[in-house]
C-alpha cells in the first residue's frame, strides 16, 4: 500500500515538473514538431482505416434493429451523435494509446537504461524538456485533432451504407447527421480528446523516464504504458460522461 | 585517507599542472543505496591538467563517485566542490551552465540512437551556444571529429558504428563544448587490446591539446598506467592507496597484489 501511495506521489511530482517546465523557456519547437508529426501524420493511415470501418459497420449493424420501426431515415443522425459523443474520441484514444503510448514508453524506457538521459543532462540539456514536454504536448495537442479526423472518416462510412440502401445525397446526409449535433458534443469531444492524448503522453513517459533493470525494463515500460493509459482512459470517459450529461 | 596532491605523482607533464587551486574538491563524501554503503567518507583533491585515474573492482563505487562529481547523483553527506562551485548550491540554471565545463564520456558511450553522429554532436552545441551560425557549428562538428581521427562517420548512425569508434564519438560529443573538466567512465570497457590502447592515446591527447583536468574511472591496469598521473585504489568505499602507478603496486597489501595479478599476469 505504501509503494501505491509513493507511486502516485511521484505520478503528481512528474506532472508538476511538466507543467512548469512546459511554460519556461527555451522551448523546443523543432522537437514538438517533430513530435506532432510523429504522433499525428504516422497515425493517419490507421485512424482513417479504423474510422471508416466502424462508421460502416456501425450504421450497417444498426440499420436492422431501426427498419424495425421504420427510423431508417435516422441512420444519420444517429452516426453522428455515436461518433462524435463517444466512438471517435475513445476508438482514437485507444489506438493512439496503443500505438504511441508505447512507442514512448520504449524509445524512453530504453535512452533511460542506455544512459542516453544522463548524457543530455550532464551535455547541459534539460531531458525533461526535450524529451517529456515535446511528447505530451504532441498527444495532447494531436489527438482532439485526429478524434475529429476519425468522426469525419466514420461519418464518411455511414454514409457508404447510407447511400447504397437509401441513395442519399451527400449534402443531404450530412444535414441530416448534424441536425441533433450541438456546440456542446464537438467541445466535450474535443476536451475529452485534449484529457485522453494528456493522459497517453503522461503515462508512456512516466514509465519511461522510470524504466529500470535493462532491456526487461524497457518492455515492462511499453506494456504499462499501454495498459495504464487505457484504463485511465475508460475511467476519465465513464466520469467525463456523467458530468457532462448532468449538464445537457 | 588524506590526499595528497604534492607533483611527486606528476610524471606527464608536471609543468602543466597546477595544483594551487584544484578543480575539483570532495570532501567527506558518502553514499549509501538503501542499507549497502558505497561511499564511506571519500576526500580528493584533482588539480588542474592533471589526470586521475580511480581504479577499483566493479561495485566498489567507482561509477557513483563520478555521477556526484558531475552532480547526477547527491551524496547523502559531505561537499562536492568543481571549478570552485559547490554542487548541491547551484540551482537548475547554475547547475546546467556548471556542466558545460564538465564532459562526461559514458560506459556504454550514451549516444543518442536516432541520430545521425553529425546530430548527436550538434545537439548539445546548438543548446549550449544559440548563437552560432549553421556554417560555425558545421565547422565546430568537422574540428572535433577531426581531433578523435573519425571524419568520415559524420553521417552515420550509432548503430553503424564500432565500440570504439562509439567511444570516440560520445568523448567528441563532450569535446565539443571545450569542457575543463573530462570525467571518463570506464573508457576502455568491452574493447580489444588495440582499441583500448587507441583510446588511451585519445585520452591523453585531449589532455595536452583541450588542456582539460579528467577523472578516470577503471578497472584496466594498462589504461591506470598510460593515462594517469596520479593513481588512486578504490575498496569498498574507501581510498586504500594512491601515488603514481609504480607506488600504488609497490605494496604487500594483499587485496592490491590481487588486483595487480589479476590484471598483469604475475611472475610469482
Amino acid at each position: 500500500m505504501k509503494v501505491f501511495f509513493l507511486r502516485i506521489y511521484d505520478v503528481y511530482q512528474f506532472s508538476r515538473r511538466f507543467w512548469k517546465e512546459a511554460f519556461l523557456p527555451p522551448y523546443e519547437y523543432k522537437e514538438v514538431l517533430n513530435q506532432f508529426f510523429e504522433v499525428g501524420i504516422r497515425s493517419l493511415s490507421i485512424i482513417s482505416l479504423t474510422g471508416f470501418i466502424t462508421g460502416l459497420v456501425f450504421t450497417k449493424q444498426s440499420r436492422s434493429s431501426l427498419a424495425e420501426f421504420g427510423a431508417t431515415s435516422w441512420l444519420p443522425s444517429l452516426m453522428a451523435i455515436a461518433l462524435l459523443r463517444a466512438l471517435a474520441p475513445l476508438v482514437t484514444a485507444l489506438i493512439i494509446a496503443g500505438k504511441v503510448g508505447s512507442n514512448i514508453g520504449a524509445e524512453i524506457g530504453s535512452m533511460r537504461v542506455t544512459e542516453q538521459i544522463e548524457a543530455m543532462e550532464v551535455s547541459s540539456t534539460n531531458p525533461f524538456k526535450f524529451l517529456v514536454v515535446s511528447r505530451v504536448l504532441a498527444t495532447t495537442c494531436i489527438v482532439p485533432v485526429l478524434a475529429i479526423y476519425m468522426g469525419f472518416i466514420g461519418l464518411m462510412g455511414a454514409f457508404v451504407n447510407v447511400y447504397n440502401n437509401e441513395q442519399t445525397s451527400f449534402v443531404s446526409f450530412f444535414q441530416q447527421a448534424f441536425v441533433r449535433i450541438t456546440f456542446l458534443d464537438l467541445f466535450v469531444l474535443v476536451l475529452k480528446s485534449a484529457v485522453y492524448g494528456y493522459t497517453i503522453g503522461m503515462t508512456g513517459c512516466f514509465t519511461g523516464w522510470n524504466a529500470d533493470q535493462g532491456t526487461v525494463g524497457v518492455g515492462r515500460a511499453a506494456n504499462t504504458a499501454v495498459v495504464v493509459s487505457m484504463f485511465l482512459i475508460f475511467i476519465e470517459e465513464m466520469l467525463m460522461v456523467t458530468l457532462v450529461n448532468n449538464y445537457r | 585517507m588524506a590526499t595528497d596532491t604534492s607533483e611527486k605523482y606528476h610524471k606527464h607533464s608536471p609543468a602543466a599542472i597546477d595544483c594551487n587551486n584544484p578543480v575539483i574538491t570532495l570532501r567527506n563524501i558518502r553514499k549509501s543505496f538503501g542499507s549497502l554503503e558505497v561511499l564511506k567518507g571519500i576526500d580528493l583533491d584533482v588539480c588542474k591538467g592533471e589526470n586521475v585515474v580511480v581504479l577499483g573492482r566493479s561495485g566498489s563505487g567507482k561509477s557513483v563517485l563520478i555521477k556526484i562529481i558531475a552532480g547526477l547523483l547527491w551524496p547523502d553527506e559531505g561537499t562536492v566542490r568543481v571549478l570552485d562551485k559547490e554542487i548541491d548550491r547551484q540551482d537548475a540554471r547554475e547547475l546546467q551552465e556548471l556542466r558545460s565545463k564538465i564532459g562526461f564520456s559514458f560506459q556504454g558511450s550514451a549516444l543518442y540512437d536516432g541520430m545521425t553522429v553529425r546530430a548527436n554532436l550538434e545537439f548539445p552545441l546548438v543548446r549550449n551556444k544559440r548563437n552560432l551560425s549553421g556554417q560555425e557549428v558545421d565547422k565546430a562538428i568537422r574540428q572535433v571529429l577531426e581531433d578523435v581521427g573519425l571524419s568520415r562517420t559524420i553521417d552515420q548512425m550509432p548503430a553503424e558504428l564500432s565500440g570504439g569508434q562509439k567511444k570516440r564519438i560520445g568523448i567528441a560529443r563532450t569535446l565539443i563544448l571545450h569542457p575543463e573538466i573530462m570525467l571518463y567512465d570506464e573508457p576502455t570497457a568491452g574493447l580489444d587490446p588495440v582499441t583500448s590502447v587507441e583510446i588511451n592515446d585519445l585520452i591523453n591527447d585531449v589532455q595536452q591539446r583541450y588542456n582539460t583536468s579528467a577523472v578516470i574511472i577503471t578497472h584496466d591496469l594498462t589504461c591506470a598506467k598510460s593515462t594517469g598521473e596520479r593513481v588512486i585504489m578504490l575498496s569498498e568505499g574507501k581510498f586504500l592507496r594512491q601515488g603514481s602507478f609504480e607506488e600504488v603496486f609497490h605494496t604487500d597489501d594483499p587485496a592490491i597484489k590481487n588486483f595487480y595479478n589479476y590484471n598483469f599476469i604475475s611472475d610469482s
